[in-house]
């Protein structure tokens, strides 16, 4: 299991406005299209020096493909980066402020503390 | 040597300047005393008359990623560009560039690298609502040159409590032997108890209102070992998963010294978390001499 990778995956495609909308409307093809091309692309190196070695579980991509996120709560995946990225892609859906937050919350309400590990 | 005008410590909420600038139907019904409180804080800086700001915040993974995670990292660059497309997207916060005191940044790298803090440093540093919310609520005009500081409480495994009240210490003890005439306001912005991502989050106050009432507590009066005693990196996830965002107004304690009370002392309870406001000013007087 790599937590590590799951906020990879959350981070970079959270600051990136095109993928953040093929995340939102494609997820199963953009979760399959990263981890081919981009999961081990190492940030601020050449693609010839790229890492050879990281690749999600089942669960893992499932989750993401999914847009499970209180699977990616459950899974480690830090919260924030998970949270933000969410926020981005489904917050216009929701009329009422803060709407999406709020459901966001309920459907994680089944977690107890302590929450699962985010530490990588 | 330098005079420190103004120790101030603040939480950031990215979401002040679009409630402070919206208008009509837009505008929040807690905007309008979030503006006079922010307002009254912001004097606190103004008759310190500072020339140059130290700036303490935390990057939210937007430079500073899990590759390559320094614990506590200073800028040393001669000007900064500042928010990223994803607190614009969020927050709708401006892009916004700084003038940077590159000399008080080798000052800081060098002196506290010999005082035993292995501080890492970045030479082009793109710095986020960490510090520029303080820059919004209390330089708007953001005509002072800086020093960014960043502080990871947000990827563990993190550093144990008492090293961020330490560097606030030291933080301190270099600008106070800065070789200038400067007068340096040093600020730093961190959180009360906070969720974000979990099942606590944005409710309609802060997670932990008995946690936020004693950190006041602690933070006002200076109460360093207190807060030491009662606050390890374990119990931080408890009142809220955010929660070690407090690391950072512990340095600002540091910062400010021990036993010393707060010249300013002041606080909003909002949806979701407490805001608060804390201003010393060490040589008695914010005015300047």
């Amino acid at each position: 299991m790599s937590k590590y990778l799951l906020n990879k995956f959350l981070y970079t495609v959270d600051r990136d406005p095109e993928l953040v909308e093929r995340y939102r409307s494609e997820p199963s093809e953009t979760v399959r299209w990263w981890e081919a091309e981009r999961a081990n692309a190492i940030l601020n190196v050449q693609d010839e020096e790229c890492s050879t070695w990281l690749k999600f579980d089942d669960v893992e991509r499932e989750a993401l493909a999914a847009h499970d996120f209180p699977k990616l709560f459950e899974l480690g995946a830090h919260p924030f980066l998970t949270l933000t990225l969410f926020i981005a892609m489904f917050e216009r859906d929701h009329a009422e402020p803060l709407g999406f937050q709020l459901e966001y919350a309920r459907r994680l309400s089944h977690f107890t503390m302590p929450y699962p590990d985010i530490s990588t | 040597m330098a005079t420190v005008a103004a120790v101030i410590a603040s939480t950031h909420h990215p979401f002040y300047y679009r409630a402070s600038t919206s208008t009509g139907e837009d505008r929040p019904p807690f905007a309008d005393e979030w503006v006079a409180k922010i307002t009254a804080f912001r004097e606190t800086l103004t008759r310190a008359n500072p020339d140059v700001l130290v700036l303490v915040g935390s990057d939210h993974f937007h430079q500073l990623w899990l590759d390559n995670m320094p614990q506590f990292l200073v800028g040393k660059a001669p000007f900064y560009d500042a928010n990223w497309y994803n607190e614009e997207r969020e927050f709708g916060l401006p892009r916004m560039f700084f003038k940077g005191q590159e000399d008080l940044s080798a000052h800081i790298l060098r002196d506290g690298l010999d005082a035993g803090f292995d501080l890492a440093f970045s030479n082009e540093l793109r710095i986020d609502h960490s510090v520029t919310c303080p820059m919004i609520t209390l330089r708007p005009q953001a005509d002072l040159p800086i020093v960014p500081v960043y502080t990871n409480i947000f990827a563990p495994p993190l550093p144990q409590p008492k090293r961020y009240v330490q560097l606030g210490q030291t933080i301190r003890e270099l600008v106070e032997s800065w070789p200038s005439d400067q007068r340096v306001a040093v600020i730093g912005t961190g959180h009360l108890s906070l969720e974000l991502g979990g099942p606590r989050q944005f409710g309609p106050h802060g997670p932990d209102p008995e946690f936020d009432r004693k950190a006041v507590e602690w933070i006002a009066n200076g109460d360093i070992e207190k807060a030491l005693g009662e606050v390890s990196l374990d119990s931080l996830w408890l009142p809220g998963n955010a929660t070690h965002g407090f690391l950072d107004f512990m340095l600002m304690m540091g910062v400010a010294g021990v036993g010393e009370k707060a010249d300013y002392a002041d606080t909003l309870d909002l949806f979701h978390t407490m805001e608060a406001y804390f201003t010393w000013y060490p040589n008695g007087s914010g005015e300047r001499p």
